[in-house]
This record gives structure tokens, C-alpha cells and sequence, in this order.
């Protein structure tokens, strides 16, 4: 995997007039993961979009090296379109078949529409056409949602095995996740 | 790797907005443009002269208002699944998705109204050689209204009262169309029918950069 590196220096997020946190540092490079922790509306979206390049922030700076894979809560699929032919428009648009839909379960889910998939179904289909994009910089925001306990271990597999392979990972979750040797941020102490 | 993208992109746009799509329903502006051209005859009596003279302008009225018919299903969905955020973390310009709509949405509705410009044509009595410029008109005025569309549709996603307001925006927009438009079908007007495409290529350079903006500007 190409090398990556993502790193922000003094970061501040505003929402409406209200400032979520600042002071916010941190700095990844290939093979090291993250974990952002914190209570419901702390900022943790608002964080990783920043970290994605999808909103300018308040104050602060962010670098980033190599492209962006984002999970958020919407799996971006055609909610009208069978799983299959939702997720065969990413992989003519990435170039790559989305291999990992066997391992995620989700081989047999094929003819069904997306909007009638579960919130956890939906997730590992995010999955599908996260890994299927090969990006070296994954955002992960709440990527526990809706999966079971069995699903959940496979997301902590999936993760270690991408920055075992050189890319980085950020997961914000205010679910336990195991992330041998990541990172693990509070927001709660850079509320302002 | 931009040419392998942009062509996915305009199977899926084709694959929503054309017949059957799933967004477009592109069969039921077309049913709106013949329905209006049906309705004007009940509504100006049955004078075959007045018909014949009115009846290119009438098109051309219904077209425009066919062209707004799915104007809240162009953009506004695809910001709520995450589309244009997933576009843009692979580097992909809103600038391009836009361009991509604006040749889907005119596809969607441009030639189907030019078929449907036939009957409609039939119903009011138009002379042939009038039909022959209304068809040259719609031909070249169409995309314009298609890029006025997917702007206004990117301006207005995320809105309240979005549809609405996107129609009301269309019309002054579409001005300069219809005066030229309508205009070529005057005796002596052809000069409007080069007018009209002028108009639809100014629109067309401008469309995917104005709905660029406005798409980043809806991300917040």
C-alpha cells in the first residue's frame, strides 16, 4: 500500500455558534490506528468529516498524505437497487470488485433492495465498498452501529489487517473497539 | 482513471432518470407536455387560425414547465445518501458530476420531447414548416433548459420548500429561451433559433460550475 500520513495540529470545530473542542492534535502515520471516544454530540462526526476534508475547520490545520475511505451513517448505495447492482456502480467507479462481500456476509443479500437491509447489513455493505476502494486512510465513524458481536470482531480483524498492510485507520466510536497499539483520544478533554 | 468514472457515473445517472428510472419517471413530463398541449385548444375554443399561430409558444411553454417537473429529484438525493461525499474523498470535482447530470436530465427529457412535440403538434394545428423550426428550436433549446435545471436543482437542495422555490427560479432563468425560442417561429424570426442555441451554450459553461459551488456550498 502507498505510504500515508494524517496529522492536525490545533484543531477547533465550530457548529452553529457553539465550539465543539479545540486544541486538538494528532498525527498518524502508515500502519497506526486511532480511536476518537466520547458521548453523543461531543463532535466526533464533526471530527472526522474535518479529517476528511469535507469541512473547513475553525481554527487549526490538517495534512494529509494518500486518499480518503469514509464510513459514516449513510452507506451512500441506491436505496431502490438490489445490494448487488448498488454496490457494482462503486466498483466501476473505483476500477475494483468488492471482494470482501463473502467474508462479510453479505454473498447472499445480493438480489435484495438496500433499503430493505438491516442497519447492520447496511454497515458491512459500507465495509464492502470501503475495502473494495483501497484507500490508505480510513475514517470510521461509529463503524459498530447495528453489527453483532460476531460482526463486530470481524470489523476489528478488517481494521488491523489494513494497517498491517500500511494504511491508518481513525475510529470514532463510543462503542469498545480492540485496535491493538492504537491511539486513543478523549474528545471530552478538548471540549471547550 | 476520470473517463472510467465519469462513464459509471452517467450509467447510474441514465439509470435514474430515463424511462423507467427510478428518479425520472421521464415518461411522466412527457405526459405533461402532450396533457398541456391537449388542455390549450379547450381553453381558446376551437379557432384553427388562432391555434396555428399560438401553438409553437404553447410548446415551447410546456416544455419549460416539463423540463421542471423532476427538478427536486436531480441533486437533492444524492447529497442525503452521501454520493457527493464520496465523490468528493476520491477526488472526483463536483464540477464533473454536475456536467454528467446536466447531459443526463437533458437525455431524459430533451429527445423524448421532441417525439412527444409530434402529436402535440398535431393536436394544434401546426403548419409542418412551423413543426420544422419548433423541432430545431427544441432541439437546440433543451439542453439550456437542462443546465438552467440541475443549477437550480443544486441551489435549492437541502432547502425547505426546495421544489417550490426551484420552479419559481427556472422561469425568470428561462427567459432569454423562450423569448428566442418562440421568437424563431415569428415570420422572418430564424435568426432566434441561433439566438436560442447561443443562450443554451452560455447556460451549458456555466451549469457545471455554478452547481459545483452550490453543491459544496450545500455540505456545509
Amino acid at each position: 500500500m502507498e505510504s500515508c500520513r494524517l496529522s492536525a495540529t490545533e484543531l477547533a470545530c465550530r457548529r452553529g455558534d457553539r465550539v465543539l473542542f479545540r486544541g486538538l492534535t494528532l498525527a498518524l502515520g502508515g500502519g497506526e490506528a486511532c480511536q476518537i471516544a466520547g458521548a453523543n454530540g461531543i463532535g466526533k462526526s464533526s471530527l472526522m468529516r474535518l479529517l476528511a476534508g469535507l469541512g473547513e475547520p475553525f481554527a487549526g490545520t490538517i495534512a494529509r498524505d494518500g486518499e480518503v475511505g469514509l464510513i459514516d451513517e449513510r452507506p451512500a448505495l441506491d436505496p431502490h437497487l438490489p445490494l448487488g447492482r448498488a454496490l457494482a456502480f462503486w466498483e466501476r467507479f473505483d476500477g475494483r470488485a468488492a471482494e470482501a462481500v463473502g467474508r462479510l456476509g453479505l454473498a447472499a443479500l445480493a438480489e435484495v433492495p438496500v433499503r430493505f437491509l438491516s442497519t447492520g447489513q447496511k454497515k458491512r455493505a459500507a465495509l464492502a465498498r470501503l475495502i473494495a476502494q483501497a484507500a490508505p486512510i480510513w475514517l470510521l465513524d461509529e463503524p459498530l452501529n447495528g453489527l453483532d458481536t460476531d460482526a463486530v470482531a470481524l470489523v476489528e480483524t478488517i481494521v488491523a489487517e489494513h494497517c498491517a498492510a500500511g494504511g491508518l485507520a481513525v475510529v470514532a466510536s463510543h462503542q469498545a473497539i480492540a485496535l491493538p497499539g492504537a491511539q486513543r483520544i478523549a474528545l471530552r478533554d478538548y471540549a471547550a | 482513471m476520470t473517463g472510467r468514472r465519469l462513464l459509471a457515473l452517467l450509467r447510474r445517472d441514465l439509470a435514474l432518470l430515463l424511462l423507467g428510472g427510478r428518479r425520472g419517471g421521464a415518461m411522466l413530463p412527457l405526459l405533461f407536455f402532450v396533457a398541456v398541449a391537449m388542455l390549450f385548444p379547450f381553453a381558446v375554443g376551437p379557432d384553427a387560425p388562432l391555434l396555428a399561430r399560438t401553438g409553437g409558444g404553447v410548446i415551447w411553454v410546456a416544455a419549460l414547465l416539463a423540463a421542471i417537473l423532476p427538478l427536486d429529484r436531480l441533486v437533492e438525493p444524492d447529497l442525503e445518501l452521501g454520493m457527493f461525499d464520496q465523490w468528493a474523498l476520491r477526488g472526483l470535482a463536483e464540477e464533473w458530476v454536475i456536467a454528467i447530470r446536466v447531459v443526463a436530465h437533458w437525455l431524459s427529457f430533451g429527445p423524448p420531447l421532441m417525439l412527444a412535440a409530434l402529436p402535440a403538434s398535431a393536436l394544434l394545428g401546426i403548419a409542418a414548416e412551423t413543426l420544422r423550426t419548433v423541432e430545431l428550436g427544441l432541439l437546440v433549446g433543451t439542453p439550456g433548459l437542462a443546465a438552467i435545471g440541475v443549477m437550480v436543482a443544486a441551489l435549492t437542495a437541502g432547502l425547505r420548500g426546495g421544489a417550490a422555490l426551484a420552479g419559481l427560479l427556472v422561469v425568470p432563468l428561462a427567459v432569454p429561451l423562450l423569448v428566442f425560442g418562440a421568437g424563431s417561429l415569428a415570420p422572418g424570426g430564424e435568426t432566434g433559433l441561433a439566438l436560442t442555441a447561443a443562450v443554451s451554450l452560455v447556460l451549458l459553461a456555466i451549469a457545471p460550475f455554478a452547481g459545483g459551488a452550490a453543491v459544496r456550498a450545500a455540505r456545509g
